[in-house]
């Protein structure tokens, strides 16, 4: 009796091919992808389930969180990190900000027809990477293809999960007057170093994005002082240190009063910043948090932030304040006083 | 930052102001009208007026490039990018100056056009040049700091026989706006506020030198001193005005000699001089028209004008009919005697010309300094 032919599929080329239509439709080619590339890199159980969708266990006595984040960055790959770690750590904080332990993330992919496999592949084993690295395993995923110039090569979405043990309440509303504004580390990393890939832009630097996930720095900061003294987590993302201390302001209702000598930065970042005419405290960070706690609780904060690898730059950057005007105040270096204000429309190189 | 820091050093500072205040005559009133957006930038920036005494009171003049661009010019680079369907390349903050009908180059771009933020006109120059098939314009705006890139990029692509390039001109002139502040008969008809001198600006001045500010000195009996964009720079300039006026003296004194000499970049001048001639007049958004303070682009050199290749026509348009802009940037009013600011006009949605870029004084004293006009409790 003769052996059946054993079925053959020409593997994915991930060093010469291209996402193609095929990819997206459905069929094989798409069944292909996500086995060769997607699975064989995220593999953990829930993903094994070979479902659409992840069945997860319940969690016991807690609440959940849940975050999501849309990853659209041009270039794809800069210094310090990518799209896919970034998608990553993206979500993974913003959970982390309710004080919750991220548990689970999902991912879902829009591909430009002609990207490049061999990038994808970069893209998604740093994602890997990532969440392996994070503790924090892709459970569930999805993946289109649109038509070349419809997409900016990948634009990757991701949800995440967390839980948050009963009566732990952090959030932007509940900045009291009198708290101390903790900040993590240097500000200004990572928009500077996706800055200086941009066409025209181009500027040669050793600044890396600061690209991280939070969540341990988190878990660390809250064991070292009783429940309830930290008020308010953020990640200052886009808009940087300035929006996010106004969106904080805003939520609370109360002002704050900070002290420029006090913020951290990198002498490059400001370098870069005060050639390019950009203030520092509107650009993206990745890797940093603000922490707006009691005023007694601060130094025990601080210390736990500076024993953390991802605080070691911690400091107290200034307090909060009651004014209905909301207003964040800085002292400058030289003395007088302004206001740091929202982010006004993209932050744009002056020419005086 | 090595250069930069010791320019912004807090204990320097506070000395520099304790002189202020020991020096300034507390019988009397000073105002210095600071011309540059950079200096108008830096003093609000770092909160300078905290450090000065009630009776230094600092005028923001009209030196910051984009707030002066007025409507009308605009319009022109969107007509080009919306009807003619060229690529227009200019510098990041055009990008949010209002136009007619509610428009401004970064609308346009939404609706279609293809407008690129440069850093560089050579960066227009290399777009066209890699895109032959395309009509590239670059609308070139600012003082003379801008202007001899400008006449840089022009006369290379002569050089380069580039067919598809040009620039659409609205260079100004730094000193004939001081004079038309000092001088003009609009100003007497506003009226305005004694000017007991000026800090003259920085990078303008590396370009030109000082010498062309020598008449404000000797024929208007303005003192004038050239200064850094640096905290510090400013403060030191304010206090040597001071002296100045102390001393009964007008002169134009350098405080910005790690930068500036009395000549200037006699090489930068000699490209500007080869490629524009000076326009004999030309609308300053806030100014109105000012005689000689432009420049346009000389006709050897008319395929790479703009105007001249597109056929293009200055339309002059009025402001906001509420918009105090004219009599701010004179130092009549204050960004909070209009009654727009902060109301409609703030700088995501900018009315008028000095709300437009962080460097016009409303804009300056909106996202800086609007705490100084409310009482704030601390907690």
């Amino acid at each position: 009796m003769d052996t059946p032919k054993r079925h053959y599929a020409r593997p994915l080329d991930l060093k010469r091919g291209h996402i193609d239509m095929n990819h997206g439709a459905g069929g094989r080619l798409s069944m292909q992808l996500v086995e060769e590339l997607f699975a064989r890199a995220f593999d953990n159980e829930y993903l094994r389930q070979g479902n659409d969708g992840a069945l997860l266990p319940p969690p016991v006595g807690q609440r959940l969180v849940m975050a999501t984040d849309a990853h659209v960055i041009s270039p794809l790959f800069f210094p310090g990190g990518d799209i896919g770690c970034l998608a990553v750590h993206g979500t993974i904080n913003d959970v982390a900000m309710l004080g919750a332990i991220p548990l689970y993330l999902s991912a879902s992919f829009i591909l430009e027809e002609g990207l490049l496999l061999s990038d994808l592949k970069r893209i998604v084993d740093s994602m890997a990477g990532a969440a392996l690295d994070a503790g924090v395993p892709i459970v569930t995923g999805d993946t289109k293809v649109v038509e070349q110039g419809k997409g900016d090569g990948v634009f990757i979405s991701t949800t995440g999960i967390g839980v948050v043990p009963e009566g732990r309440v952090i959030g932007g509303a509940y900045a009291q007057p009198g708290d101390a504004v903790l900040l993590s580390g240097t500000i200004g990393e990572h928009g500077v170093a996706v800055l200086s890939l941009r066409a025209s832009l181009e500027f040669e630097t050793t600044i890396r994005s600061d690209t991280a996930a939070l969540h341990t720095l988190v878990t660390e900061m809250l064991a070292a002082v009783p429940a309830g003294a930290i008020h308010v987590l953020r990640d200052p993302t886009r808009g940087g240190l300035a929006t996010t201390l106004n969106e904080i302001a805003r939520q609370s209702n109360v002002g704050m009063m900070l002290q420029e000598s006090a913020i951290p930065i990198l002498p490059q970042v400001d370098a870069a910043c005060e050639l390019l005419g950009l203030d520092p405290l509107y650009i993206a960070n990745e890797g940093k948090l603000v922490a707006i706690v009691a005023p007694a609780a601060a130094p025990a904060v601080l210390a736990a932030m500076r024993a953390h690898p991802l605080g070691q730059a911690a400091a107290c950057i200034g307090r909060v304040t009651d004014d209905s005007n909301r207003f964040i105040q800085m002292d400058t270096r030289v003395g007088g006083k302004r206001v740091v204000d929202w982010l006004s429309g993209e932050p744009m190189p002056r020419i005086c | 930052m090595k250069y930069i820091d010791e320019f912004r050093d807090g204990a320097l500072a506070r000395n520099i102001a304790a002189n202020i205040r020991g020096e300034a005559e507390p019988s009397r009133h000073y105002s210095f009208m600071e011309f540059c957006g950079g200096h108008t930038h830096a003093i609000a920036r770092y909160g300078v007026a905290d450090l000065l005494p009630p009776n230094v009171r600092m005028i923001h003049g009209p030196g910051c490039p984009v707030c002066v661009l007025p409507i009308g010019r605009v319009d022109m680079g969107l007509r080009l990018a919306l009807d003619a369907g060229v690529m227009l390349c200019t510098y990041g903050d055009v990008m949010r100056v209002p136009a007619s009908d509610c428009m401004s180059l970064i609308r346009a771009k939404a609706r279609g056009a293809d407008i690129r933020i440069v850093y560089s006109p050579l960066d227009a120059l290399k777009l066209a040049a890699d895109n032959p098939q395309r009509e590239v314009v670059f609308l070139a705006i600012g003082f003379e700091t801008t202007t001899p890139p400008t006449a840089l990029a022009i006369q290379q692509a002569a050089c380069e026989g580039l067919k598809n390039f040009s620039v659409l001109c609205c260079h100004v002139l730094t000193p004939a706006a001081i004079t038309h502040i000092l001088e003009s008969p609009e100003v007497r008809e506003y009226g305005t506020v004694d000017i007991d001198g000026f800090v003259g600006p920085a990078h303008v001045s590396i370009v030109i030198g000082s010498g062309p500010y020598e008449g404000f000195a000797t024929i208007h009996r303005k003192p004038v001193v050239i200064a850094g964009f640096e905290p510090l720079d400013v403060m030191q300039a304010i206090l040597m005005l001071v002296r100045q006026v102390n001393d009964g003296r007008s002169e134009v004194e350098n405080e910005f000699t790690r930068a500036v000499n009395r000549e200037g970049n006699a090489l930068a001048q000699a490209v500007m001089a080869r490629v524009f001639d000076v326009r004999a007049s030309f609308e300053w958004r806030g100014l109105g028209e000012v005689p000689v303070s432009a420049l346009k682009i000389r006709p050897e050199y008319a395929v790479f004008d703009a105007e001249h290749r597109f056929d293009l026509n200055y339309r002059a348009v009025p402001d906001h009919k509420q918009c105090e802009c004219g009599a701010i940037l004179r130092g009549v009013k204050k960004p909070t005697d209009c009654k727009l600011f902060g109301t409609i006009c703030t700088p995501d949605n900018p009315m008028g010309s000095c709300m437009v870029s962080s460097e016009g004084s409303c804009a300056a004293h909106y996202s800086y300094g609007r705490f100084r006009d409310i009482a704030v409790v601390a907690a």
